[in-house]
């Protein structure tokens, strides 16, 4: 691999890197504090993802300029929406069931997944981002390459940045770290548990639907992208550690490398270099890189 | 389930099961009843390890997928043809190793992880495993998956023929459940259960129970590849799709609608789940099918946990008119 | 009486109608006046649900023009979905023929499925399976299936012409091949690049698995020698690279393959569709073509769905169109008679010879595969729409692309390995 192919590879990877940590991030949040494996969560990623779309697309053809940026908070507040509606209606009554929660949210994302196709129909959807990010940029070392990209990284960067602060500048940070370490003394010290539980799944289940809006912009928005985005941020997970954001940060940049070296180097198999990524951390070190052990 | 009543309840079910092809169509026989038994065997294995072991394992249906592809490889008339000319006396029991072997792999990875990561390990393995395949071509035809295996034949008749598969399957069935019910009862089966419900106190005891964990999915993987034999014969072949994530789903919601209690209880959501795939046309719209079945698995999922066993248990109390009691966790 | 006895026979009895009502048993229609049921088997659901969805209007467009029967027989279509896998699409064709019981079936759309499906049909030999319009080369040209009637032409047909004018009339020394790794794909590639590569040209190959979403590194590795990108990919795939290429500041000359330059592409919302236009494909259809044939069927077709189809008829529409031309014809020619093991009609079948919408000939070679022309066509935006123009026309292609058979089959399958990149020496 020249030099310059091997600079526009990482570089791929580390913007993949963005986007799966964008996503990746409110599984691990949601796990982190209420030890629920959310399995729908692709289904919000791809649920914001076409709210976000039906918002778009009467605005685009209008001209109007802000159309991609309302899609984003449409998707972030639909996905949001629906976390939460998960979470109080069926989830928050059975704390603690781990498997119960892992099944009832996969019946979910069946359901979800079934109704989006039958409402939105088979065709493949796409956002147009604001023309001043679509296209390319000189970037040193590799050439023209693609804007938007870049992009994904400021928006991954400022995700991550966000989430820092809120969980050690903030009360409602305090409240989440002490209830991840101990959830019955949090509650024992007067808070209000369950309110803060919903704080995280709607914010959780909200930065899947902001993935949901950036990754349609990214890559087309079709049948089967929910279970696509679910494995990657299982398998984020599983590698940088669950609950831990610097941790799923790690994966994130694991993960996306190893798929666009993978597929640069033999694109056949680019898909066995992740999962023997995982295999490995499985065997060493099973809680994942950052984990805390179960 | 009453340990007493469990073996004549089995036999009187046995006995139906061989007597109702003769009053049902052979399209019922074969595409409801025997797909159902090849579902429910391999969806009772994930059973298996769920009530015995504590584990639930999304890899069965892949582990089922390496018996069936080694076997499309092996056989002759397989089309494409990549090693063919093994006979099927051979390439059966080179299937079944493949998938116990895959089994104690599967078992060895996740050996140190629990509850809810094991699921989530073992779907993300069965996953890659499935992309894996779908990626090589000089092995297993990528996509198209191999064609045209068309099944041994069974006393000089054809596998194809719906009564020779519905009987073998019925029969192959029949001796893994009682295979279970009399394993869970040997030593073995003993302290995979008292791992289930306490591992320092096994480990204590001086039982090593990573080696019963790994031996576990190994007997588990046997199991599963039996289905997955079957599986492939059924389908006169098979291909990535069959072993992916919506089949992996599949079949765990067929263990847990029937109920993870009991062996039984895989065959039982296996039949309900091939009742509505083929009738679901009639029953609502066929193209909403996945919406149905996600309903009442959600539906079982949150009203009872232990599936249609433990509604029937509910229904067989409340009908006695004694107060619902929570049964003990006793051994079965 | 012996009580016991009757009801023992009730309960049978009732069991068995039971079984009959629930499984629809009906007897064979023998009768003139019974209805033909047709099974009818598309990709509903999965990566080509729109193309699988144009395959049912136009299915309902022909059957509507022909009031609803052929042969003197009123027409039942039983309809079924897959989702381009070839178990599930195996599994729907034995519903259809085991248990809806219909008298022959009409798919599927997918290569993989096609696969299948001809397998399943050696198993009935007594039923006709036509297929809807899956595309893959060995469907009709190895493991050969006497009763599975293909009306329209694999991948490899599809590409005819369209290597030589790339190398004679482009005047172009070197191409990168973008391919999905599945085997439509490789007939197509193999079409492009025996003729290519035997005229002279260099090809290099980046394949793709199907479902592919991030494209950057395969965009990458098109070496920077290259003067024209050709693209053989379908469905959502085709989407995804197009406006990953774009974002990647792409501009080389592009080639398509015949699902690229479609209008299940085309009508599709998106950034692909400015780079697309000034594509080069070939196919067996194209937007715009002089035939008054083709202008009516194409106004007819988007006064009966508006906005419901797409800005014209796709490539899957238009081949089940075609396909039930074939099969409504030979309905015709037997007067509905499907008695004596359906061999009548499949010799209809096998002796079809009628014209298709584009104007073309078709014919069954003794594969019962199809003869017909292929149109070489380029992306043109007129009235604000992209749309494809056909340009040059290649009559009576057959499948071995005119070389002798023995020879073609010596060639091998087309596969990932197998290009048909044979340079002359």
């Amino acid at each position: 691999m020249t030099g310059g192919l091997a600079a526009t590879v990482v570089l791929n990877g580390l913007t993949l890197a963005a986007l799966y940590f964008i996503v990746a991030s409110g599984f691990s949040l949601i796990f982190g504090l209420m030890r629920t494996v959310n399995m729908a969560h692709g289904s919000l990623y791809m649920l914001g993802a076409y709210v976000g779309y039906a918002v778009f697309e009467p605005l685009y053809d209008q001209d109007v300029w802000y159309a991609w940026h309302v899609a984003i908070l449409a998707g972030i507040a639909s996905a949001a929406l629906f976390g939460v509606l998960m979470q109080v209606t069926v989830l928050g009554w059975m704390q603690g069931q781990e498997l119960r929660q892992a099944l009832v949210t996969i019946g979910v994302s069946i359901i979800v997944a079934d109704q989006l196709l039958a409402f939105f129909g088979g065709t493949s959807r796409q956002f147009f981002a604001p023309d001043a990010i679509f296209g390319s940029t000189e970037v040193p070392g590799v050439g023209r390459y693609p804007t938007f990209r870049l992009v994904q990284i400021g928006i991954a960067v400022a995700v991550g940045v966000a989430l820092w602060l809120l969980l050690n500048k903030t009360k409602l940070g305090l409240m989440i770290r002490a209830g991840v370490d101990d959830r019955q003394m949090l509650a024992a010290t007067g808070v209000n548990v369950p309110l803060v539980s919903l704080a995280v799944f709607a914010l959780g289940a909200g930065l899947a639907g902001l993935g949901g809006v950036i990754g349609s912009t990214a890559q087309p928005l079709v049948q089967g992208v929910d279970a696509r985005f679910l494995l990657t941020s299982l398998v984020v997970v599983i590698v940088g550690g669950m609950g831990s954001i610097a941790g799923t940060a790690i994966g994130a940049v694991l993960v996306g490398l190893a798929e666009q070296v993978g597929q640069a180097m033999f694109p056949t198999y680019s898909v066995i270099l992740t999962f023997a990524i995982m295999a490995a951390v499985l065997a060493v070190r099973p809680q994942g890189i950052l984990g805390r052990p179960a | 389930m009453n340990g007493n009543r469990i073996i004549p309840i089995s036999l009187a079910l046995l006995a139906i099961m061989a007597v109702l092809p003769a009053v049902l169509p052979p399209f019922f026989t074969g595409n409801i009843l025997g797909r159902a038994l090849v579902f429910g065997i391999i969806a009772m294995s994930l059973t298996f390890l769920a009530t015995y072991g504590g584990f639930v394992s999304l890899a069965q249906m892949m582990i089922a997928g390496v018996a069936g592809y080694t076997v499309a490889v092996l056989v002759p008339g397989a089309a494409p043809s990549i090693v063919g000319g093994v006979p099927y006396a051979l390439a059966i029991p080179l299937g079944l190793l493949a998938a116990t072997a895959m089994g104690l792999l599967v078992g060895l990875i996740a050996v140190r992880t629990q509850g809810i990561y094991l699921l989530m390990i073992t779907l993300a393995l069965a996953v890659g495993v499935q992309l894996f395949i779908q990626a090589n071509i000089a092995w297993f035809n990528g996509y198209e998956g191999i064609r045209n295996v068309v099944g041994p034949d069974v006393f000089g008749m054809p596998f194809r023929d719906t009564y020779v598969f519905y009987y073998v399957t019925l029969a192959v069935a029949a001796i893994l459940y009682a295979f279970i019910l009399y394993f869970v009862r040997t030593p073995f089966g003993l302290v995979l259960q008292g791992m289930r419900d306490n591992v320092r106190r096994v480990n204590a005891l001086g039982y090593h129970a990573a080696t019963h964990r790994v031996l576990a999915f190994g007997v588990a993987g046997f199991i599963a590849g039996c289905g997955g034999l079957l599986f492939t014969f059924y389908n006169i072949g098979i291909s990535p799709g069959s072993i992916g994530l919506a089949a992996t789903v599949n079949i765990l919601i067929m263990a847990v609608i029937g109920g993870l209690g009991h062996p039984i209880g895989a065959f039982i959501g296996a039949l309900i789940f091939v009742v509505f795939d083929t009738f679901a046309a009639d029953l609502y719209d066929r193209d909403r099918f996945n919406t149905l079945i996600g309903a009442v698995f959600l539906i079982i999922v949150l009203v009872s946990p232990d599936g249609v066993l433990g509604l029937a248990k509910r229904l067989r109390t409340a009908l006695r008119g004694k107060p619902a009691a929570v049964p003990a966790e006793a051994p079965r | 009486m012996d009580f016991r006895m009757d009801r023992r026979k009730l309960l049978l009895g009732a069991a068995g109608a039971g079984a009959v009502a629930t499984t629809g048993l009906k007897l064979p229609a023998y009768a003139q006046n019974a209805p033909i049921r047709i099974g009818w088997l598309s990709t509903l659901e999965g990566p080509f649900a729109t193309g699988g969805q144009d395959a049912w209007r136009c299915t309902q467009m022909i059957l509507e023009e022909n009031n609803n029967q052929a042969g003197g027989r009123r027409i039942e279509m039983v309809r079924e979905s897959s989702n381009a896998q070839a178990d599930v699409a195996l599994a729907r064709a034995r519903k259809l023929v085991e248990q809806d019981n219909v008298d022959f079936m009409v798919g599927p759309l997918s290569g993989a499925e096609g696969i299948a499906v001809r397998d399943y049909s050696r198993t009935r030999p007594n039923q006709a399976f036509i297929n809807g319009g899956s595309g893959a080369a060995d469907t009709t040209l190895r493991n050969v299936s006497p009763n599975f009637f293909r009306f329209n032409m694999d991948g490899t047909q599809w590409m005819a012409g369209l290597g030589n004018y790339v190398r004679r009339v482009l005047n172009v020394q070197e191409v990168a091949v973008v391919a999905g790794d599945y085997a439509f794909p490789y007939a197509q590639v193999f079409g492009f690049s025996l003729e290519f590569c035997r005229a002279g040209g260099r090809a290099t190959y980046l394949w793709s698995p199907l479902g592919t979403t991030d494209y950057s590194s395969i965009i990458a590795r098109i070496p920077r020698t290259a003067g024209a990108l050709v693209v053989i990919h379908g469905g959502s795939d085709g989407l995804a690279f197009m406006t990953q290429y774009a974002q990647a500041g792409g501009n080389l000359p592009l080639i398509g393959g015949s699902i690229m330059a479609d209008q299940s592409m085309l009508s599709a919302r998106g950034p692909h569709r400015r780079l697309m236009v000034g594509m080069v494909s070939g196919g067996p259809l194209a937007d715009v073509n002089d035939d008054p044939r083709w202008v009516e069927f194409t106004n007819r077709y988007r006064q009966r769905w508006g906005r419901e189809g797409f800005n014209s008829v796709s490539i899957h529409g238009y081949n089940y169109y075609v396909a039930m031309q074939g099969t409504l014809a030979a309905l015709n020619a037997v007067r509905g008679d499907l008695s004596g093991n359906q061999q009548n009609f499949m010799r209809a079948l096998a002796a079809s010879d009628y014209t298709t919408p584009m104007g073309a000939r078709m014919r069954l070679d003794h594969n019962r595969q199809a003869i017909s022309d292929v149109f070489l066509n380029r992306i043109e935006e007129r009235g604000g729409q992209a749309v494809t123009v056909a340009f040059e026309r290649a009559r009576d292609v057959n499948q071995t692309l005119g070389v002798p058979e023995a020879q073609f089959l010596g060639l091998g399958s087309p596969s990932r390995d197998n290009t048909g990149c044979i340079a002359t020496s």
